[in-house]
């Protein structure tokens, strides 16, 4: 039995994010994490190892670099790790990304018995797109949005979140799971696997380990290959700086209170 | 069946589709929204506007998307349709599409939306792009919206081309930092997915919803289909917060981390004065001092109240994001440079322990004046 996942490495908007004139984003001067929802999907993956021993493969798009992302998530426990990168794979959409990632899982072998666990959404895009497409491309079931597994055989039963509550599913291997955050804590690097992050196998698949797959054509992957395409991309402007009243007092308050009478808003 | 070829763009003639998403028998308020926007793309293009419905016993719900603008709906009938399945509605919403192809499909970005329609696009090879919150056909209709609500420089926006028929799909991105607007020029149907509670739901017209044509199509399901099975479908026990419909919402932020069940406790008490409920910022939910259902932000819900009150919240640009639109906004944080303070009608510079008691005093009085 193997578990694959799928990471991906996106800069950190949660601090300072600098957009070029062009409106688009100054990549280069942001600090780059491994997406936090993904983190959620290599412990579940982590979980189901400790319970039946499981191989545990990471894998991820993108460019050469994120190595460093990936040797951090084989000191976690994972077992060992594969970047699928190319110039040919760059500019795709989550259609085109989904196709690459698929035939990455096929080059690593999907069996009867294995799971794909991936992230809900990554934060760079927020599409929650790719899980569900890799597993359309893959012609195997999906759970999104799992806040519970457990495994019995070849049966998961999940519990999937709705916004109004949630429904519990069973699907059998091999299956689609994306993980919410609301899963489990994931686990820090333990000290053995910072030191043996860099003797785990590590391998790269560019666009020529790929291309026997019929899932990889020019018409199907990379920019030229995207269905979607940027018509514009741009920077909201701020809402205008309304009234900072003085002190915080009681008068303050009552002032407020009075204005907000006389534009009949309470 | 005829053939599909999502690439032969003139062959898509079948109008505007709208996924109108039900649970248990019941619309999701998002269909309305979404027919009620697809009213006005449909319009855009000179097309018919349809929604699609699936579920079990489900006729009797359909007419009412007239009342807001459908021409008509597509009903999937079937027991196996009853309750949701990726497997179930994927399998009968690509082979409708494939007969009457639609130009433009909508779908609500619920937790349900979200995972349908990536589905559906990859088995269709379409785009389809996520949780949109503006949609446009006609360019000038775009310009005006760019004109409104963007930095672009007036020469970038004038130099579009008018022509351009492609669906524009407009979404914010990196955490709201960044407004893409997204189209599909080559394959169809152009799909988006569409945050819930931003568009705007029209009045209703009975007589359109009685003149509202019920159409069934084919399709094939049975059990070998299905690949998932749905055990049970649990509703919360605890009424979830309704957010995205509330006229006043009082949010708190870390602010409150020296006393958190004090201040969740004052939020509430300024948010039943205002007649209101309560939300929170990402980092009070990631700390798990509310739950999810409360947040307001990028990751969490848009809302546009009339009154949004910032308790103890600095203002990330992905908080920034879901409230900014809000009729007044009113601020109170302890740091007089908190970003909050930037998009704020109102603000306080003070200790919410402090100033939100003395609010709900004022505003009672206020209230008890008129």
């Amino acid at each position: 039995m193997k578990i694959i996942v799928c990471v991906k490495q996106v800069p950190d908007t949660s601090g300072k994010v600098a957009v070029n004139p062009d409106g688009t984003l100054n990549r280069a001067s942001m600090a780059t994490i491994t997406n936090p929802d993904d983190l959620n999907a290599v412990e579940a993956a982590l979980v189901l190892k400790e319970q039946t021993g499981a191989e545990v493969v990471v894998v991820s798009m993108g460019p050469p670099p994120a190595e460093g992302m990936l040797r951090e998530i084989i000191a976690r426990g994972v077992d060992r790790a594969v970047l699928v990168s190319g110039r040919e794979f760059g500019g795709s959409d989550t259609y085109a990304t989904s196709q690459i990632l698929a035939a990455a899982i096929n080059k690593i072998g999907l069996e009867d018995e294995d799971i794909v666990f991936c992230g809900r959404q990554a934060i760079d895009g927020d599409t929650a797109q790719v899980g569900p497409q890799i597993a359309e491309k893959l012609n195997i079931p999906q759970v999104s949005y799992a806040a519970e597994i457990t495994k019995e055989g070849k049966t998961l039963t999940v519990k999937r979140m709705l916004e109004d509550g949630y429904m519990t599913i069973k699907v059998n291997t091999p299956c689609l799971i994306t993980c919410i955050k609301e899963l489990n804590a994931p686990r820090y690097m333990s000290v053995g696997g910072i030191f043996e992050c860099y003797e785990k196998p590590y391998e790269v698949l560019d666009y020529e380990a790929l291309k026997d797959d019929p899932l990889i054509d020019p018409t199907t992957i990379g920019l030229k290959g995207s269905p979607t395409n940027i018509f514009k991309s741009f920077t909201p402007p701020q809402k205008g700086a309304g009234m900072m009243l003085e002190g915080a007092d009681k008068d303050t308050c009552e002032k407020l209170a009075g204005m907000l009478a006389a534009k009949h808003l309470i | 069946m005829s053939t599909f070829n999502s690439a032969d763009i003139a062959s898509f003639k079948g109008g505007v589709w709208v996924f109108c998403e039900q649970r248990q028998g019941h619309m999701m308020p998002t269909s309305f929204e979404l027919i009620s926007e697809g009213r006005k793309l449909a319009d855009e293009l000179g097309e018919k506007l349809y929604g699609i419905l699936l579920g079990h016993n489900i006729e009797g719900i359909a007419k009412e998307l007239g009342g807001y603008g459908a021409d008509g709906v597509y009903v999937c009938d079937h027991p196996l349709l009853e309750n949701y399945t990726t497997d179930g509605y994927t399998k009968v919403i690509c082979e409708v599409v494939e007969e009457y192809k639609p130009e433009v499909m909508l779908i609500g970005a619920t937790n349900i939306g979200r995972d349908l329609g990536p589905r559906c696009a990859a088995r269709l090879h379409t785009g389809l792009c996520a949780d949109c919150t503006h949609l446009d056909i006609d360019v000038p209709k775009y310009k005006e919206f760019l004109r409104e609500s963007s930095t672009l420089a007036p020469n970038l926006i004038d130099s579009i081309p008018e022509e351009d028929r492609n669906l524009k799909m407009t979404r914010p991105a990196f955490g709201g930092h960044l407004m893409a607007t997204i189209i599909c020029p080559r394959f169809r149907p152009a799909m988006a997915t569409v945050r819930p509670g931003v568009m705007k739901k029209a009045a209703f017209d009975q007589a359109k919803a009685d003149a509202c044509e019920i159409i069934k199509p084919n399709f094939s399901l049975s059990e070998s289909d299905m690949e998932t099975q749905v055990v049970e479908v649990v509703k919360a026990a605890k009424k979830l917060v309704d957010l995205i419909g509330a006229d006043v919402v009082v949010s708190v932020g870390r602010g409150i981390s020296k006393d958190v069940d004090g201040g969740i406790k004052l939020a509430e008490e300024l948010a039943e004065v205002l007649g209101g409920v309560v939300g929170a910022s990402r980092a009070v939910v990631d700390s798990g001092w509310m739950t999810a259902d409360h947040q307001v932000g990028q990751t969490g819900k848009t809302v546009h109240p009339r009154i949004y009150v910032a308790l103890g919240i600095s203002g990330a640009i992905q908080h920034k994001a879901g409230m900014q639109d809000s009729e007044c906004i009113i601020a109170v944080n302890k740091n007089d440079t908190a970003p909050i303070f930037e998009v704020a009608d109102y603000g306080i510079c003070g200790d919410l322990f402090k100033v939100v008691p003395m609010l709900i005093e004022s505003i009672k009085a206020a209230k008890a004046a008129k």
